[in-house]
């Protein structure tokens, strides 16, 4: 059982090794614009560019719009599918895996030629509604990982039970939803969203595509052009991802600690 | 009080509430989801008149399109096919046991965020690793007089993309696979312990095909995760390495390939690979549900 249990040393520490040096590697990098000292300074120039902060921040907000809308649009489905209309199943599991079937650059380019300035739904016309077509993409993108934390969230309260005690008290639809339903998926809903975020922020090909102002293009941009930036760029996106992720641990160990 | 309620409510025609906290989710589905994708098919197998024609395809049968398809295909199996090799690896690693139990929530955290770290961040964190000034291309120099470059490494190439790509397959390998390793019951390997069998022949015969079908499964996930990638290997290579979502890219922003539908039906045989490595996917799952429930 010796050798077995070196083995398994062997494999974590490759594993570690190959995931620790590159993340090493980039920060020591982005710390190298001034000759010969290690300094903040290509961190000082992202914080202090205009386009650095103003696609931060459209990305921030699309992020929040792309969670806002996506959840509006899958809890009351996904509660009602659970609840009545089981039939929809299959569909909508097809329908939300589709988009990891369908790579994002064809569903882009499915946009551009149906919602065109000469197509019958013009949304690439003005700057609002493209905004909006990139939500709607975003949305698209991150529907198979929301549909199914709310999904779980659904199957670990007895939707059933919960609701026809509400309408036993004379609940409406809507009032079940906002104050039965909603507050006992809270976490499952958080996680959604922060992983929902996580993709969104550095999205590259739909923002690229849709010619919008994100971060992702932004990224790209400074990549072709600048030589430690990228780097120090490359460490704070890390820092999102691990902070979403991070959040997301808390969120669901807080809620099997709620509900053992 | 309650009966009077009811019974007046009776004959009202009720609100559907079903369907209208459906419809919104339906509609969107067909708009953003289902009528561009299916658009761009119906539009592989139409002529510039909106004839029926499968010339578009034919016409996918020229060198550089094969072979921007073809270099795809061989980035993401190789990545999909060493990362799931080593996911598996390290998930069995952290899974079995014999290791500090600190080990295995740190894995899945950090597994969790590095699957996600893909798209430009991560080509930047390659170059600065193993680009020419690169840490790890600076240090082999300095410390092993080994110039990885001068012995024909190159991270704009194919091994240089399946290298990056394998930052994120790996952990989302251990991600997808942890589950049905935690499936193997001790009982198993005790029963075969008892009745005489060695290591090999558990792995062999119990194991092995038990994991088999979750392991395939769970390598053609990756396999789809690779093939669509686009950002990573575009901020990575420009345009010099030339797989088909970077041809596909470079046809929608200026039509390079000067035929509307020759795009159409790059992005249908892109669906159809991909389709085709869900669909055995999914086939998979079930058949490795059976064991592992």
């Amino acid at each position: 059982m010796k050798t077995n249990r070196l083995g398994h040393w062997i494999a974590i520490l490759i594993g570690t090794l190959y995931f620790v040096v590159p993340l090493a590697a980039t920060f020591e990098f982005s710390l190298r614009k001034l000759r010969g000292v290690y300094s903040f300074e290509a961190y000082r120039v992202v914080l202090a560019d205009p386009q650095f902060q103003s696609s931060f921040t459209f990305s921030v907000g699309l992020a929040v719009v792309t969670i806002i809308f996506g959840m509006a649009i899958i809890v009351p489905m996904a509660y009602f599918v659970e609840l009545r209309l089981r039939k929809l199943r299959p569909f909508v599991e097809f329908v939300t895996l589709l988009p990891l079937v369908v790579p994002a650059i064809v569903i882009v380019f499915g946009y551009l030629r149906l919602y065109n300035s000469s197509s019958i739904l013009p949304l690439t016309n003005s700057t609002l509604s493209t905004n909006f077509l990139l939500t709607c993409g975003y949305v698209t993108l991150a529907l198979p990982y929301m549909y199914r934390s709310i999904e779980t969230g659904l199957r670990a309260i007895d939707v059933r039970t919960l609701t026809e005690a509400a309408e036993s008290l004379g609940a409406s639809s809507g009032t079940i939803i906002w104050r039965i339903i909603l507050p006992n998926i809270r976490s499952a809903m958080l996680s959604g969203s922060f992983l929902t975020f996580a993709i969104v922020i550095g999205e590259f090909t739909f923002a690229s595509l849709l010619n919008r102002p994100a971060f992702g293009p932004y990224l790209q941009l400074i990549g072709a052009n600048r030589a430690y930036e990228p780097a120090a760029l490359a460490c704070m996106a890390f820092m999102i991802t691990w902070a979403c992720m991070g959040i997301i641990q808390v969120i669901s160990r807080n809620a099997v600690a709620a509900h053992p | 009080m309650a009966s009077n309620a009811s019974s007046a409510s009776l004959p009202r025609p009720r609100v559907p509430w079903a369907v209208v906290g459906v419809t919104p989710f339906m509609l969107f589905a067909l708009l953003f989801l289902i009528l561009p994708t299916l658009f761009l098919v119906v539009g592989a197998f139409q002529d510039n008149d909106g004839g029926f024609t499968l010339a578009n395809l034919g016409k996918l049968w020229t060198p550089t399109i094969l072979a921007s398809y073809w270099i795809s295909i061989k980035v993401s199996v190789a990545s999909a096919v060493i990362g799931a090799a080593i996911g598996a690896f390290i998930a069995y690693a952290a899974v079995s046991g014999g290791l500090p139990r600190w080990i295995r929530p740190t894995i899945m955290t950090f597994s969790g965020v590095a699957s996600q770290f893909a798209g430009v961040p991560l080509a930047f964190a390659f170059l600065a690793t193993l680009g020419r000034q690169g840490l790890v291309t600076l240090f082999l120099s300095s410390v092993f007089g080994l110039n990885i470059y001068a012995q024909g490494f190159n991270l704009l190439s194919f091994w240089g993309l399946t290298l990056t790509y394998l930052y994120f397959q790996i952990p989302l390998m251990v991600l997808i696979v942890t589950p049905a390793i935690e499936g193997l019951r001790k009982e198993w390997r005790e029963a075969a312990t008892i009745l005489g069998a060695s290591n090999w022949q558990y792995w062999r015969h119990i194991a092995g095909p038990v994991l088999l079908p979750s392991f395939l499964g769970a390598a053609l996930l990756l396999f789809a995760n690779a093939f669509g990638a686009i950002a990573t290997a575009y901020a990575l290579t420009g345009s010099s390495l030339n797989i088909v979502t970077i041809l596909l890219y470079a046809q929608i922003r200026g039509d390079v390939l000067h035929d509307q539908n020759l795009g159409y039906a790059i992005a249908f045989g892109m669906i159809v690979i991909t389709g085709l490595s869900n669909l055995c996917y999914i086939l998979l799952r079930v058949r490795s549900e059976r064991w592992l429930k």
